[in-house]
């Protein structure tokens, strides 16, 4: 089986992060950059698909910027087999982005995408789902289990929904989108690392893909969360039944 | 700044997966290794997965064949751990006790110990300090008698780092006592072989590992598990000691740096008086003070890796250094056990653990004194 994980770069959700002044974006000096949490778990059940099943292929696939090979590479140290960077120095919405990956998948002929449900920069959270219906193949999103047939031709993904959990099932080729709860990723260890330098890591420039990479998505302006106001100390409990009525409107 | 040491994104990667360990396995429990007084064994399989186990070692035996800027990348961050004991336990394993195995153990001894050490399946200690011997280590007694094809051998070790965990020892025992420097031998001694013992010793500080006094009562082990050369085991004990104290100054100087980041938060939060204590200028005075030397005892440190990772001899150097670092580490926990007032005194406090975790350096594997001796010599006294 050959499966295809898509990768993001995104900024470390462990670091503080600013707006630049003018709204544009984020202030991106110094800050840390690793895979998008969701992607790594993506690639971390390929891993251990490609295990369970004694063999499969595992090729990333990040679009973005040269400085992305970083993120590849960790990848590759994890185990994937190896890896394609798709070079744009723009940023792309989700739908060029499943217009890019389409592309990949039909020079790449996986039977799976295993992708992460969204990237936490931009929380989309739309790829995964535009990518398999411009393919028209099936889709299971917000996977917490994944469970292979006999035969390995179909698969069963149990989905995390509002109170509860739904059974899915599919016979492949198909996307898969990981929810966190999928399973928790593996490091990527020093041996790991070492033969990561030996792989393959071949970049494509976006425009060989002969994608119309026209933004259809523009972003006006971020900005940051309003601070939280501190808080006040009422004397007694009526005074704060009141407060709740009259300022909080809460009840 | 030296940091272009590791500035590689192979090395930034190792770091990730090690501090991402740290912070996972390590940090949380470092209190539980503390009340235990060492860490939990089954933790090494997860190192040795890592590959933190073998990174100068020959791939040949399981090793990553890489150089003295990994080991510099995963000290600093163990330093995380936030447990200098658990830490010197790693270290002792990695750097101590299986430098001389992997130089010149035989095939057959590299392929029954150097192998699961790297994995991570057995564990090492380091046996060369005696009762009534230390600093001159010359003067040890422990005496391994041939008989056929077997060392018997007889004595006692103390202060011996991973007693309790060690599933063998690295031995430098007296293997013929008319030889003078020629008749010390280094033997791999397993922990169960029979008439092998150990009693736990109580410290003050490095609580989190297992320190203990280690007995040899008509030990016998195949001459076979000699490593190198019969007669020379004291000039391979030596060249051990360079990588054991190299490791110390890493460590060291990485967990005197996380206590003044940690000293710096505790300063910019306690308020008295109407302002922070960060605010008060003697703070400040202070505290780029001892910026200031653990900066200068890094590049030092730094200076040494770079000379080990051109496999050059740094006796000279990792000496200064680790002559300086002891005393650095010193002087930074006493001022942050200062700054941190009363709550410095509990070994809640990583200031008050500090305190006695660093008195270690200016000791273990050669005390100051011993270092100036060398120096001394070297620099034509
Ligand atoms: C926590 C801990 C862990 C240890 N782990 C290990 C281990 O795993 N394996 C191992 O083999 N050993 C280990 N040691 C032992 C350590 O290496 C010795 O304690 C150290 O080498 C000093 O030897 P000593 O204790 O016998 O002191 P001594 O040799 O008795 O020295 C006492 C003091 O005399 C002074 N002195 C010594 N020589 C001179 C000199 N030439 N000139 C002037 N003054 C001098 C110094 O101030 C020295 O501190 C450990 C020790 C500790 C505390």
């Amino acid at each position: 089986m050959k499966i295809l994980v898509p990768i993001k770069r995104v900024p470390d959700p462990q670091t503080n992060i600013s707006v630049k002044g003018d709204g544009t974006g984020i202030v991106t000096d110094n800050v840390k950059f690793v895979i998008n949490p969701f992607c790594e778990i993506a690639l971390e059940e390929a891993l251990r698909i490609k295990e369970q099943q004694g063999g499969a292929e595992v090729v990333l696939v990040s679009i973005g910027q040269k400085v992305a090979q970083e993120q590849l590479r960790t990848g590759l140290a994890m185990g994937a087999d190896r890896a394609i960077l798709v070079l744009s120095d723009d940023e792309l919405d989700a739908a060029t982005t499943a217009a890019l990956l389409a592309k990949l998948v039909d020079q790449e002929k996986p039977e799976l995408v295993l992708a992460g449900k969204q990237a936490i920069d931009d929380d989309a959270n739309q790829t995964g789902q535009i990518l398999a219906s411009m393919l028209d193949w099936p889709q299971a999103t917000f996977a917490s289990k994944v469970e292979f047939s006999g035969d390995k031709k179909d698969v069963t993904v149990t989905r995390e929904v509002d109170g509860g959990l739904e059974t899915v099932a599919f016979t492949l080729p198909g996307v898969i989108t990981t929810d966190l709860r999928l399973n928790e990723p593996r490091y990527a260890s020093l041996p790991g690392i070492m033969k990561a330098r030996k792989k393959e890591l071949k970049e494509i420039p976006l425009a060989e893909l002969g994608v119309d990479a026209k933004p259809r998505v523009k972003t006006h302006k971020v900005s940051p969360p309003p601070k939280r106001a501190a808080g006040r100390k009422v004397e007694t409990v009526q005074e704060l039944v009141n407060l709740l009525h009259t300022e909080a409107k809460l009840i | 700044m030296s940091s272009e040491i590791y500035a590689s994104p192979d090395h930034e990667a190792f770091r990730a997966a090690v501090r991402r360990f740290v912070e996972d396995e390590l940090a949380p429990r470092a209190r539980e290794f503390d009340a235990n007084g060492k860490i939990d064994k089954s933790l090494y399989r997860k190192m040795g997965e890592l590959g933190m186990l073998g990174i100068r070692y020959d791939p040949r035996w399981g090793g990553a064949g890489l150089d003295w800027s990994y080991t510099t990348v995963m000290f600093e961050e163990l330093a995380r751990a936030d447990n200098a004991g658990v830490t010197m336990g790693i270290s002792v394993h990695t750097d101590m006790a299986t430098p001389s195995l992997h130089q010149f153990g035989s095939d057959e001894l590299r392929e029954r110990w150097l192998v699961p050490a790297i994995k991570g399946e057995l564990v090492s200690a380091i046996g060369v300090t005696e009762p009534d011997a230390g600093s001159d280590v010359a003067g040890i007694k422990t005496r391994a008698v041939r008989d056929g094809d077997d060392w018997v051998i007889n004595g006692s070790k103390i202060y011996i780092t991973n007693a309790a965990t060690a599933d063998f020892i690295c031995l430098l025992a007296v293997t013929d006592p008319s030889a003078g420097y020629g008749g010390f031998s280094q033997i791999i001694v397993p922990t169960d072989a029979k008439g092998f013992s150990y009693q736990l010793l109580d410290k003050i500080g490095n609580r989190g590992s297992d320190t203990g006094l280690l007995f040899f009562e008509d030990v016998r082990v195949p001459v076979t598990n000699t490593i190198g050369d019969v007669g020379r085991g004291f000039q391979q004990q030596m060249m051990q000691f360079q990588d054991e104290r190299l490791v110390a100054c890493v460590s060291s100087n990485a967990a005197s740096l996380a206590l003044w980041e940690k000293t710096r938060t505790w300063c910019h939060e306690r308020k008295l008086f109407g302002k922070t204590l960060a605010k008060m200028q003697v703070t400040q005075f202070k505290m780029v003070e001892l910026m200031a030397r653990l900066t200068a005892d890094r590049e030092l440190v730094h200076a040494c890796v770079r000379k080990r990772m051109r496999n050059e001899d740094a006796t000279l150097e990792i000496s200064m250094a680790k002559l300086l670092v002891g005393r650095t580490c010193r002087v930074v926990a006493d001022e942050c056990i200062q700054l941190h007032g009363g709550f410095g005194y509990m070994t809640e406090s990583a200031a008050g653990r500090a305190f006695v975790d660093s008195r270690l350096i200016s000791i273990g594997g050669g005390a100051d004194e011993v270092m100036i001796q060398y120096m001394a010599k070297m620099l034509g006294f």
